[in-house]
């Protein structure tokens, strides 16, 4: 009769197994540990408009070709000023939408005329290219409408963001992605979804 | 007209009041126009982030690919269904997720959930961590077979492999050991996650990334066609995880499927160097000379771990330049103590926003210790896997037969086709399909 004991293949597949087991637990361990403290919802990246310095980095260190960092109004609390600083030059001589007047480099800000005084300005996105000189303007004079967001339908959602690397103010941050609007005024209150309004 | 004008008056006080003002809190100081014709405030668009159960498709995906490549490669043993598996991983985590999310950067959103307890991280990076090593311990690596996107794109540009002499490829293993404790030494201190900043092929998934990195990936995509899988073998820092766990798996694929008679067909068919030759039988030393070297690895073992940990905590002050808060510590030391005339981005914004540069340089003393502790534990843990690598390589193993060395085999099948006992399987399925077409 062959004794079980005999055969020490039994006790190298006992030790293996065993230790198949340690290491199912350790891992199963490690992962119920963050878990305690994690979240379902996935993180994005956004910018606190009040920590922003507008430094421009966002302009040159996103991933993408054209950053995925765009100017964003918070048309609640712009004061629709005529003398807007966020869209004209400092000490320009005449107050209207002459290329030498303009503040932003691409020409993404549309000036519209709506009743005396108010000018509405909005951003086409397209052109934006988040160098953050309107929100500067627009910081320093004015109410603060203008300010740099994170747009999420071009954001690449990088487990490091490049920009938040290199932003010295480092107004970047993780959020939840149900919260990810950090805007000022009413703007940062609600949601608006892109496809309700078309 | 009188309107305007007052606009201008008020804007004059302002800039008189806060010229040198750089703070960008909201101030009202225009109050909310007070339109009389009909206008209605347009509407801002905030575009969401991807949805969340798009993100548990993510999940679904790589549970159904790693159950399909496990299946391919143990039951299946088949290649082609492995190469076309590893295909649309590359079109799928690859190309249409742009390479993030992914397991290899995961280690370190674990790493930093466990070090920073306001890091609240995703679900899905910690399945992404998680599922790919539990499989790997039923299983084997069958995650790097034909899962992950990094390792199906080396694989697609193989072309003809060199193999890689022995010594080498021991040596160099030892750098993705470094790459791994350097990651999570890095991400556990919140100094960035360099496994992400060096991701060698999220360019090419992405169609752009910085012309270095570009240079990097294309490199190391170049060299791929010779020296197969070079980043998974020499690099890759999750691979040492799923290395670890394959060496306990469960089931692991084997070459043959029924039986090996050593008949050295199969010995060059690795790319990657991961077939165990069977020994045979000749040795060159005596088993003293034997018995007294691996003695005296073990004794120098302590000394090794207690070394390399001084060496790498002895390299905290380079180490800890990564985290942003000990470079700024340190322009703004050089600057306070005029050695440096030229103001940075970084110390200028530090400066406007008031904040005592003392606060900044215990932060920065803290963060130093922290790598200073953090170094022994990295340097103890690589001189812990130098001792045992020479530990291994003094203890001689019994090899009676050919066979897949568990820790280092991808489960890619390419070797089964050259067992002849594999060809025999092959056909008797050939003629029962035939008869069962009769």
């Amino acid at each position: 009769m062959q004794n079980k004991f005999d055969n020490p293949v039994k006790r190298r597949d006992f030790l293996r197994s065993g230790l198949n087991t340690l290491a199912g637990l350790t891992v199963g361990g490690i992962a119920g540990l963050v878990i305690g403290n994690s979240d379902t919802e996935d993180l994005v990246w956004q910018i606190d408009p009040n920590i922003c310095v507008q430094c421009e980095n966002c302009a040159i260190n996103c991933v993408l070709p054209q950053s995925a960092v765009k100017c964003v109004h918070s048309f609640s609390i712009c004061g629709y000023c005529d003398l807007c600083s966020g869209y004209l030059q400092p000490g320009v001589k005449s107050r209207d939408t002459a290329a030498e007047n303009r503040l932003c480099p691409v020409g993404a800000i549309k000036r519209t005329y709506i009743e005396e005084p108010y000018f509405e300005y909005t951003i086409d996105e397209e052109l934006c290219i988040a160098c953050g000189k309107c929100v500067k303007g627009c910081a320093a004079f004015g109410n603060g409408s203008l300010q740099l967001q994170v747009r999420h339908n071009l954001c690449k959602n990088c487990n490091e963001c490049s920009i938040a690397r290199s932003c010295p103010s480092r107004a970047f941050s993780r959020v939840p992605a149900s919260r990810s609007n950090l805007m000022r005024g009413e703007e940062g209150k609600i949601y608006i979804r892109s496809h309700e309004v078309s | 007209m009188h309107l305007n004008q007052f606009n201008h008056i008020i804007i004059s006080i302002v800039l008189v009041c806060i010229i040198n003002s750089s703070s960008a809190q909201i101030i009202e100081r225009f109050p909310k126009p007070d339109f009389k014709s009909d206008y209605t405030r347009p509407q801002t668009i905030t575009p969401e982030a991807r949805a969340a159960h798009l993100e548990y498709l993510d999940v679904f995906v790589l549970i159904i690919t790693l159950s399909l490549a496990s299946y391919f490669a143990l039951k299946l043993r088949s290649r082609k269904h492995i190469f076309l598996l590893m295909v649309f991983s590359v079109i799928y985590f690859g190309f249409w997720r742009e390479g993030c999310i992914c397991s290899i950067g995961a280690i370190q959103n674990v790493t930093l959930a466990m070090f920073d307890p306001t890091y609240s991280i995703p679900l899905t990076a910690v399945l992404f961590f998680a599922i790919p090593l539990i499989f790997t311990l039923f299983f084997g690596r069958t995650f790097c077979a034909a899962v992950c996107p990094l390792g199906a794109v080396q694989d697609l540009v193989i072309v003809k492999h060199i193999n890689v002499s022995n010594w080498l490829a021991e040596l160099l293993s030892i750098l993705p050991y470094i790459y791994l404790g350097l990651a999570v030494l890095f991400a556990a201190n919140s100094a960035g996650f360099i496994i992400c900043q060096y991701d060698p092929f999220v360019g090419f998934f992405r169609f752009g990334a910085t012309f270095n990195m570009i240079i990097l990936g294309l490199s190391l995509l170049l060299l791929g066609t010779v020296i197969a899988r070079p980043y998974c073998r020499f690099l890759c820092p999750y691979g040492v995880l799923l290395n670890w766990m394959s060496r306990l798996s469960r089931r692991h694929v084997t070459i043959t499927p029924t039986e090996c008679t050593n008949c050295r067909l199969c010995e060059e068919s690795c790319p990657f160097g991961a077939i165990n030759k069977a020994d045979e039988g000749v040795l060159a030393e005596s088993k003293n000379s034997d018995i007294r070297r691996l003695a005296i690895i073990i004794v120098l073992t302590p000394i090794i771990i207690l070394l390399s940990g001084w060496v790498v905590s002895y390299l905290h002050d380079t180490l800890s330049q990564k985290h942003p808060s000990v470079s700024l510590a340190e322009e703004i030391q050089l600057e306070n103590r005029g050695k440096r005339t030229e103001t940075t981005l970084e110390t200028r914004t530090f400066r406007a926003s008031g904040k005592p540069s003392e606060e900044l340089f215990e932060e920065a003393k803290e963060i130093q210790k922290r790598f200073r502790m953090g170094g022994w534990f990295l340097g103890g843990f690589l001189g812990f896997i130098f001792s045992i690598k020479l530990i291994k390589l003094s203890i001689r193993k019994k090899q009676p037969e050919y066979a897949a060395d568990t820790g280092t085999c991808f489960s890619c099948a390419r070797c089964f086709a050259f067992c002849p006992f594999e060809q025999e399987r092959i056909a008797s399925l050939h003629r029962t399909s035939i008869l069962n077409e009769f």
